[in-house]
């Protein structure tokens, strides 16, 4: 069980991670046997690249709101306006690095200040208001475009701004820089999560809100906290955003990923229902969608059908996970064996 | 009397572990009020599941006018003639008056709902029930007893030849039940069948013309209500005997006089929740709350611990007036509270067992300064040896555990904030014996440290046994208190069937 004061290799077993892994191989298996030189990797003026490694940097976004949205989740919420958030930290990182002199040390927490209150908001209205979450954290997915388009005024802006571009663009460590990033988030957030009570109030408030408040729990500031941190996962993945294209495009980025974020988390063996979670399954599951958008690229399936086997095996995985239907395909398997 | 309209004989249902009915008999007639009474746990509920379908039997026959009946649901046992009204009204809030009578069978004509026909046969319906309601007004925006109405006109217009209403008048004040009870008598002399289930002693004597006991799922009796006094009503509901009781002795009782108030409620009430009241708790003091479930005995609890905020009197927590309107406060004052809902408002039950333990504390703590692993297994090893808790292990989900092993867990979780005040709110109910009497033990022995324990029970002997005080609450207010030798069962029961 996924004990607190378990060993540290169990701290992630709040979901079984069997599922979304044997997906994620099944996968990879399917890559290299039918796609050439999915596992071809080369070494070029020392940083590595292949497509192995296109799927870490490009899933790097949809991993980082996956962190966030896997505590929202845990606590019984989901948060929709991830995506727009990401389009505000861009627009103001843009605006910022283009018309000040700020140093980037300046600017990134400025901007992760910004889409933090934004998110603390979304916690307000969830526990303060009592909005069911679909609904608060709505309205900044829609509104929150709008916040981008005032911030650069209606405006594409671009930059060349070196610490900017090297946030998505550039290579630490002989990988592409998110990578360090997202793993650093993952460290941050478990330890967070296992080293202090954080976790435990965030599993008991979605487990059984009642009965946490009735403990002493305080249950409005946990979901403020969750979704405030949910802010800054957005906040970063928007940097990165803005960076792979060296500009701020409020009303296309991170478009549709708050949905990304949903399933990874959902694959990942995190119930929506709220209370235990897994932080480890969410990053897999994050993987695995990108891993999927990566091969149907190289497959040549063209973006607009693309959807449908994202959809199928999405559908697959979340079949697997359910007991019932493993019950039922296991009962079936079953009495054909006996018959 | 004539044969019975409805007639269950030797009827049983078993869920896993529990026997809810155990050959129980039940006879309606038609043109009588009958009410099922029993307390928490009797089967009042299972009994009108197998009678409306929700549940089948597990033995034993039913017979509606002679005929055998095997309701699969409640669809099928409406199309027989019997028609249910739950407690929660369940209609459709956001349509309109007529529409939620007529709801799912409104009078169509090539598929397209007549309104006019509607609105007729809903008028018509109303006017049964002497009743004239703006039919297009939405149905949350009429009172709670118009909703009830409307409930038993839609029950009622399936032609229904036997009337089921589940705790009506809950949600009621005096003027609305009147209003209830007029519309009950009317159907009762048109010859309808009504089975009444309510926690109200007053209105089952107002109302009703017989009344079926039950208690632990089995049958005490079927009495005339005019030759059964409230008294031993009660006696019957309680399984005491009125005449036959012996005061007990209680033990020995500490001078409660010399030692300092812990807790002073005065004048605390709630609209539409408990009606104020006065109440002090000393240092090592089992303070019982006495009454029937429905009386006020939770509510009270609950604006002691901050769940719901009073909206009168004052409290004092040694002698300084607090304001306790959040449990975290009332946590910081040394008050804790196990809720009879243990799995609504207890248990964390996917958490572990030891996260359930420490969860109070921690979050007296706050989330940085996690409760040291080392610590956290010392007070899990503690617990589970000082209160006998039997698991695999403290990593154990809480859910697997048993209902007394659980119990157990939740005191530990407030025995562990080491507080001056626990209420103790049913912690007996659902768990086996054995648990039952070790946690009567327990109570003793937390007096004995100096503890004030508010205690409140349906089981009138753990009362006597366990309380140095006792409030008695009927209908939502305290009717009387006891102290030291006045405390018996019998004095218990004169006081909530005491009329005013």
């Amino acid at each position: 069980m996924n004990d607190p004061m378990a060993k540290p290799k169990e701290w992630f077993q709040g979901g079984s991670l069997v599922w979304p892994l044997l997906g994620l191989v099944a996968l990879l298996a399917y890559d290299f046997l039918f796609v050439d030189g999915f596992f071809r990797l080369e070494v070029r003026d020392g940083h590595l690249y292949g497509t192995l490694v296109d799927i870490l940097n490009q899933g790097s976004k949809t991993m980082l709101l996956a962190l966030g949205m896997t505590l929202v989740i845990a606590t019984g919420g989901v948060d929709l306006s991830v995506g727009s958030l990401m389009a505000i930290s861009g627009a103001l990182v843009a605006v910022l690095v283009t018309q000040t002199e700020m140093s980037l040390a300046m600017i990134v927490p400025i901007a992760l200040a910004a889409t933090a209150l934004l998110g603390a908001f979304n916690g307000v209205l969830v526990s303060v208001a009592g909005i069911q979450p679909i609904v608060a954290t709505l309205i900044l997915m829609v509104g929150g475009r709008g916040i981008a388009m005032l911030i650069t005024g209606g405006q594409i802006v671009t930059f060349e701004h070196a610490g900017m571009v090297y946030i998505g663009n550039g290579h630490f460590l002989g990988l592409p820089f998110t990578v360090t990033l997202v793993l650093v988030m993952l460290l941050v957030t478990s330890l967070l999560m296992r080293k202090t009570a954080c976790g435990l109030f965030v599993e008991a408030v979605g487990d059984n809100e009642t009965a946490s408040r009735f403990s002493g729990v305080s249950t409005r500031s946990v979901k403020l906290a969750v979704y405030g941190f949910s802010g800054i996962c957005a906040g970063l993945a928007g940097l990165i955003a803005a960076s792979n294209i060296k500009a701020a495009d409020s009303s296309r980025v991170g478009e549709m990923m708050e949905l990304d974020a949903i399933f990874a988390v959902v694959v990942g063996g995190t119930a929506l229902t709220g209370g235990r979670f897994n932080l480890l399954g969410s990053i897999i599951g994050a993987l695995l969608i990108q891993t999927l958008t990566t091969t149907m690229i190289t497959q040549g399936v063209p973006p607009a059908i693309a959807p449908v086997p994202k959809a199928i095996v999405i559908v697959a995985v979340c079949l697997l996970q359910s007991e019932k239907f493993r019950a039922e395909i296991g009962g079936r398997f079953g009495r054909r064996a006996s018959a | 009397m004539a044969d019975a309209l409805l007639a269950l004989r030797e009827i049983r249902k078993e869920f896993p572990g529990v026997v809810a009915l155990d050959k129980v008999d039940f006879n309606l007639h038609a043109g009588e009020v009958h009410a099922v009474m029993g307390e928490n746990g009797a089967g009042k509920s299972t009994l009108i599941k197998v009678i409306t379908g929700v549940y089948p039997r597990d033995a034993g026959s039913m017979e509606l006018d002679g005929k055998s009946l095997h309701p699969r649901s409640t669809l099928e046992a409406e199309a027989a003639g019997i028609s249910t009204v739950y407690q929660e009204v369940n209609l459709v809030g956001t349509l309109s008056v007529a529409e939620n009578i007529l709801l799912g069978r409104q009078p169509r004509k090539f598929g397209i709902i007549r309104w006019d026909e509607t609105r007729r046969l809903a008028e018509k319906a109303l006017a049964r029930l002497g009743l004239e309601l703006d039919l297009s007004r939405q149905l949350d925006s009429c009172s709670m007893a118009i909703q009830q109405m409307v409930a038993i006109a839609r029950a009622l217009d399936i032609n229904a030849r036997v009337l089921i209403l589940d705790e009506p008048t809950s949600s009621l004040d005096e003027q609305e039940t009147a209003a209830l009870f007029k519309v009950m008598r009317q159907l009762r002399d048109e010859g309808l069948a009504i089975l009444f289930v309510t926690h109200f002693l007053d209105q089952v004597h107002e109302i009703s013309d017989r009344i079926t006991v039950l208690r632990n799922g089995a049958l005490v009796g079927e009495y005339k209500t005019v030759e059964l006094t409230r008294m031993q009503l009660i006696g019957k509901m309680l399984g005491r005997e009125p005449e036959a009781l012996q005061d007990k002795s209680t033990g020995s009782k500490w001078a409660a006089e010399t030692r300092d108030e812990i807790l002073r409620g005065e004048g605390i009430g709630r609209k539409g929740s408990v009606h104020p009241l006065d109440l002090s708790v000393r240092r090592g003091e089992v303070v019982g709350l006495g009454g029937l479930l429905g009386s006020g005995r939770t509510e009270t609890a609950r604006l002691l611990f901050g769940i719901d905020a009073p909206d009168s009197g004052r409290v004092q927590i040694d002698g300084q007036a607090k304001s306790l309107n959040h449990p975290r406060k009332a946590i910081a004052n040394g008050l804790a509270f196990c809720s009879e809902d243990r799995k609504g408002e207890g248990i964390i039950p996917n958490l572990s067992l030891r996260e359930n333990l420490i969860l109070a504390m921690q979050a007296s703590r706050g989330p940085v300064r996690l409760l040291p692993s080392a610590e956290q297994e010392q007070l899990c090893a503690h617990y589970i040896d000082a209160l006998n808790i039997k698991t695999p292990n403290a990593a154990t989900p809480i859910c697997n555990l048993s209902g007394g092993n659980q119990q157990k867990v939740l005191l530990a979780r407030w025995l562990a904030m080491q507080p001056r005040l626990i209420i103790l709110d049913e912690p007996a109910r659902g768990i086996d014996v054995g648990a039952k009497a070790e946690i009567e033990k327990l109570v003793r022995s937390l007096r004995e440290k100096g503890m004030a324990v508010v205690f409140i029970s349906s089981e009138l002997e753990e009362v006597v046994h366990t309380c140095d005080r006792v409030a008695v609450m009927r209908d939502r207010r305290k009717v009387g208190e006891l102290s030291g030798e006045e405390i018996t069962e019998q004095r218990i029961m004169d006081l909530m069937a005491h009329h005013e």
